[in-house]
């Protein structure tokens, strides 16, 4: 230790330091469409206690956020809105993708329903369950916070480098073969199917 | 009480009756379904419109029509109930707006319109309600798969570095 450091003075990075910060004090945005949503209600309140965690801050203005916690399915017609509520929210941000509506479409395998929010946002934490347990998601809250200790930085280098989707592209295999079932219908306008890269 | 005879005597033979447990249903040529529902509205004191769907017969068992359009009238005097179905097939899909005789025609129209692709001549704001503007299809009838066409794909991704 350099010489003269007196004993309350402590070194680090700002890196961790910042991190450090940043995971303790989550702010959770609550996208709840859902029963999920139930189950998100019932983590924050007093049995599950997420304020032990430093997350129990749920504002309803993404400008507020650093949390997005998305329970619950999503439909085609929400979709604009939860990637319009993914963009309002400032830096640095994350986002957990609740139960298996939110991460896959679970039984809902519908023409209405996106089959995954991470086709359409990004995912840092997926909680599978349907819907998960309060346990689940505190779990989920906690490797969070672990990861963002563990690869935060000041000014969010590590999401630079995040230039994938984190999902299947959203034309994918599922997709071509649902087409092909699908029967045409004459004189019915359909939308333009987009191009499918040959791998395919 | 409506008598069948009146409306035979006034819209012609082609109306037919049909009852299940209390509910009494005339079927009416498309063609003649608003004037038989003007004359209901206006001489029989069905003031309520209390339902407007469709059904899509496709493939259906003994169907000989492909969509079946549904008014559920009630008056809201002597508390009677009364059905009035029409059939439609295509290439023919366009049926009267009633919403002239009845404001809540409004939205039922645009659903059945959303839903079936049946549009209503005469209605002021005929547009999709249920599904998102850009929607293509007609998601309620039998021809279109459950799983869809791929519609929810047109939306952009978003990737962590960009947002």
């Amino acid at each position: 230790m350099a010489v003269g450091l007196p004993e309350n003075v402590f070194l680090t990075k700002l890196d961790a330091a910042a991190s450090w910060a940043r995971a303790n004090s989550l702010w959770p945005m609550p996208f709840a469409t859902a029963c999920c949503g139930i189950e998100l209600m019932a983590t924050a309140a007093s049995r599950h206690d997420l304020a032990r965690f430093g997350a129990e801050v749920m504002r309803f203005s993404p400008r507020q956020c650093d949390l997005l916690i998305v329970a619950g399915r999503v439909v085609m017609k929400m979709l604009p809105v939860l990637q319009r509520i993914w963009l309002q929210m400032p830096e640095p941000k994350w986002c957990i993708s609740m139960g298996a509506c939110a991460c896959t479409g679970g039984v809902f395998d519908t023409y209405a329903v996106v089959q995954g929010i991470d086709r359409f946002i990004p995912v840092d934490m997926y909680v599978p369950g349907c819907p998960p347990r309060p346990e689940q998601l505190l779990a989920a809250v906690i490797e969070m916070q672990n990861k963002v200790k563990r690869t935060g930085t000041v000014y969010g280098r590590e999401f630079a480098e995040r230039t994938n989707p984190t999902g299947p592209p959203p034309f994918d295999r599922d997709e071509l073969r649902r087409l092909r079932e699908a029967s045409a219908i004459e004189g019915l306008e359909v939308y333009t199917p987009p191009k499918v890269s040959a791998e395919l | 009480m409506l008598a069948l005879k009146t409306l035979h005597d006034r819209f012609g033979y082609e109306i037919t009756e049909s009852s299940f447990r209390d509910n009494r249903r005339y079927t009416v040529p498309c063609g003649k379904v608003y004037h038989v529902l003007e004359f209901l509205w206006g001489e029989c004191g069905f003031d309520m419109l209390a339902d407007l769907t469709a059904v899509d017969y496709l493939e259906y068992p003994g169907a000989t029509d492909r969509f079946g359009v549904v008014y559920v009238l009630v008056n809201t005097t002597t508390g009677q109930r009364l059905i009035v179905k029409t059939h439609l097939n295509p290439p023919e899909s366009e049926l009267p707006s009633v919403y002239p005789l009845w404001r809540s025609a409004d939205w039922m129209e645009r659903e059945v319109f959303d839903m079936f692709g049946i549009t209503f001549a005469g209605h002021p704001d005929l547009r999709r309600i249920l599904s998102p503007d850009e929607f293509t299809a007609h998601p309620l009838r039998k021809d279109y798969p459950l799983k869809g066409r791929g519609e929810r794909h047109n939306f952009p991704v978003i990737t962590r570095a960009e947002s």
